[in-house]
């Protein structure tokens, strides 16, 4: 690492801001541990992506364009989840296509956004981290940054860093849990029978908790487990095992 | 002829809480069967790119390598009919029929008839139509239609196929697979032996022979097309390759993609009737080359569809479809494909869940054989519902409302911190939520409180000294 510190914007995520706030600290540590200067926009609120997946085209627009005016300043976008990164890094450019005026700004952040593992991986090449779990684990990838930006060995290469850990892989972890933004509340049913399978595969695993680094998917097979009666299994954020679980 | 088909989340409900098909859809895992069939393909990433150009290049031309097809197909005595409609598609193969005086006539698979009701019609003109394929067979003697583009009993069991066989076949009941199967075929043999007609799909038109292109696994397809006095295939417009060449590297994608085969147990490429001196063959070989939608996508941004060769990895790999089946989707073809098909080919507003019924997990993308990009069409088809004012006005209310806020940190702010508020005190002492009125979320899971206060609050106070 060079003595310049990486000036890392922290894209915190509308539901992590809402939902668990814990993940967005964890995920400050974890940055601040690899050595870099961590800023949090402050006006920052969403990426756009329930309106760009519900078809709302316009207002998803007027979303992106805040999230690049908010981020100019900042080497990297980082943000605790796949699927929020994935959509700066992967749907920006399509979705702004009508603003060609910004073209090369949008390709610029796309370029310089990583979801949190794979930044501290393969940009800040972290290779300790402060976090401490006795047991075994078990980790979902989430499809948005599995297939839209190829995150997959990194969580799993941090995880084998946290002492006391062990991950015990599930049969099918690339699977869908069935979460899928707005489907999960206009198909309910069919997305809680998806996630049905993610909880027997997490199950079969005898795993303490499943691990993954996506609120949505988090909420979604956390919900499920509850509703099946499982009070056992602890469902955590890739970022709050790494930063060790004590973390306010 | 294009039957809307409202009620999909009625009817995925009822499939979600059928144990029948429940089991049989669990069972069913072709998933893996394609992981193991592309294994031993070294560029299979190549092979994608490359097949899926071949099909862009084909569509891009449609009009002439068409025209191509006709040219050669009808120097080889073929005639070619085209079908601008499912009626046109019906009235063709009812014409050619009653001028043949055939009476029964055999199928192999087309899924392209399931679009017209093809055999509704010949059966209401007094023909006697018969499925030759076994999964087709068992659908046809059950009254029902395929719920899967390659297996289209995959929602039934060997139960229900032996209760079918002991109604239809009058014989002793068996439950086992294989023996099943051998009295199907020993009914099938005596169709094949007797019918006049052989009605065949069409998995590809070769423009530079002018041939038709079958894939099979059991045969049936082979004798439908060279057995009785007359074929008629009948496919779609988009299904025309240019070379042999072409369509040899495609084959290197189909069956491995469909069920993990290197190559079908029978392929079969039909180049006109029988010739003078031929010991087999039909007299007559038509094909019907249907539009009925298709040449509509061409030039749009939803074209890629065209490119598909109905291998059906994508819905052998759809957690949506893995768990409500195929009948669900509501007309013929199901899963993402059927998604992104049955709007653009039966109208948006006769289809209006099926684009939304998706995760866009991307598992459908990353498996297509020529790179449909799948979730991509089925976003867009969101886009042209909310353009078109097709979605309620809840939702649409609630999207702007939610953008608007989106754009006020301020106000956002302030109303995110009421909503952790609430949520934490109705998430009570072992913060969950078990009931959200008007939210399909809580229909079959909990919702995990929100902690109390936003990340927005708690960073702000810790920046201060």
């Amino acid at each position: 690492m060079s003595d310049q510190k990486l000036r890392v914007g922290l894209f915190v995520t509308c539901l992590v801001d809402l939902m668990r706030p814990r993940i967005g600290f964890s995920a400050i540590k974890l940055l601040e541990s690899a050595g870099c200067e961590v800023i949090v926009p402050s006006a920052q609120t969403c990426c756009g992506q329930p309106a760009y997946n519900s078809g709302d085209r316009a207002s998803a627009q007027a979303v992106a364009r805040k999230v690049i005016d908010e981020f100019r300043d900042c080497d990297y976008l980082v943000s605790p989840s796949g699927s929020c990164a994935g959509m700066i890094r992967a749907h920006y450019a399509e979705l702004l296509a009508e603003f060609p005026q910004q073209r090369a700004e949008v390709e610029r952040l796309a370029a310089r956004t990583h979801e949190l593992t794979s930044f501290l991986v393969d940009v800040a090449g972290m290779t300790t981290v402060p976090g401490r779990f006795d047991g075994e684990v078990t980790y979902h990838d989430c499809c948005s940054g599995l297939r839209e930006l190829g995150v997959k060995t990194q969580p799993r290469d941090l995880l084998g860093r946290v002492a006391g850990l062990k991950v015990s892989e599930m049969g099918t972890p690339e699977y869908c849990c069935g979460f899928g933004g707005t489907f999960s509340v206009k198909y309910g049913e069919i997305s809680a029978r998806i996630a049905d399978r993610k909880c027997d595969d997490i199950a079969s695993t005898g795993a303490a908790a499943v691990v993954l680094g996506d609120l949505g998917c988090m909420l979604n097979i956390e919900g499920r487990l509850k509703r099946r009666g499982d009070t056992k299994t602890r469902v955590y954020h890739v970022a709050e095992v790494l930063a060790g679980l004590d973390e306010d | 002829m294009n039957a809307p088909v409202p009620g999909f989340k009625a009817r995925a409900h009822d499939k979600l809480n059928d144990a029948k098909i429940q089991r049989a859809m669990k069972n069913f895992n072709l998933a893996a069967a394609r992981t193991r069939g592309v294994a031993d393909l070294e560029n299979l990433e190549d092979i994608r790119t490359a097949a899926a150009s071949i099909r862009d290049h084909s569509l891009a031309r449609l009009d002439l390598w068409l025209e191509r097809f006709e040219q050669e197909a009808t120097r080889r005595g073929t005639q070619v009919h085209w079908a601008e409609t499912h009626d046109d598609i019906n009235r063709i193969v009812i014409e050619i029929a009653r001028r043949t005086a055939v009476k029964k006539i055999i199928k192999s698979k087309s899924m392209v008839s399931e679009e017209s009701h093809l055999n509704a019609a010949l059966e209401a003109e007094g023909f006697q139509v018969v499925e030759t394929d076994l999964g087709e067979y068992i659908v046809q003697l059950a009254g029902e239609t395929p719920s899967h583009i390659i297996a289209p009993a995959i929602h039934k069991n060997r139960d229900d196929v032996a209760d079918l066989f002991v109604k239809h076949h009058g014989t002793p009941r068996k439950t086992d697979i294989g023996e099943l199967t051998m009295e199907a075929r020993k009914f099938l043999r005596e169709h094949f032996l007797s019918g006049e007609m052989g009605i065949s799909g069409g998995n590809f038109l070769i423009a530079e022979t002018g041939s038709l292109f079958l894939v099979t696994n059991e045969g049936n397809g082979r004798m439908t097309t060279t057995l009785p006095r007359i074929h008629v295939a009948i496919t779609g417009v988009e299904k025309v390759v240019p070379t042999l060449e072409d369509v040899s590297c495609i084959m290197r994608l189909l069956a491995r993609s469909a069920t993990g085969q290197s190559i079908s147990n029978y392929v079969t490429l039909n180049t006109g009737p029988k010739r003078p001196g031929d010991t087999d063959g039909p007299e007559e070989m038509h094909v019907i080359i249907v539009d009925a939608g298709r040449t509509k996508l061409l030039g749009t941004d939803m074209q890629e569809a065209l490119r598909c060769i109905r291998c059906g990895a994508c819905m052998n790999h759809c957690p949506v479809y893995q768990n409500i089946g195929g009948h669900a989707y509501g007309w013929v073809y199901p899963g993402p494909i059927g998604s992104v098909l049955t709007p653009n080919y039966i109208g948006l507003e006769n289809a209006l869940d099926l684009p939304n019924a998706a995760t866009l997990c991307n598992q459908c993308g990353v498996v297509c054989p020529v790179k449909i990009p799948l979730p991509e069409l089925m976003r867009k088809l969101r886009e042209k519902q909310v353009d078109r004012g097709l979605r309620p006005w809840q939702e649409r209310l609630g999207l702007t409302l939610w953008a608007w806020a989106a754009q006020r940190p301020v106000i956002y702010g302030w109303l995110t911190g009421i909503t952790a508020r609430a949520g934490r005190f109705f998430g009570g002492a072992d913060r969950t939520i078990r009931r959200l009125p008007g939210n399909g979320w809580t229909e079959g899971r909990d919702m995990p409180a929100p902690a109390g206060k936003t990340f927005r609050e708690l960073y702000a106070k810790r920046k201060q000294p």
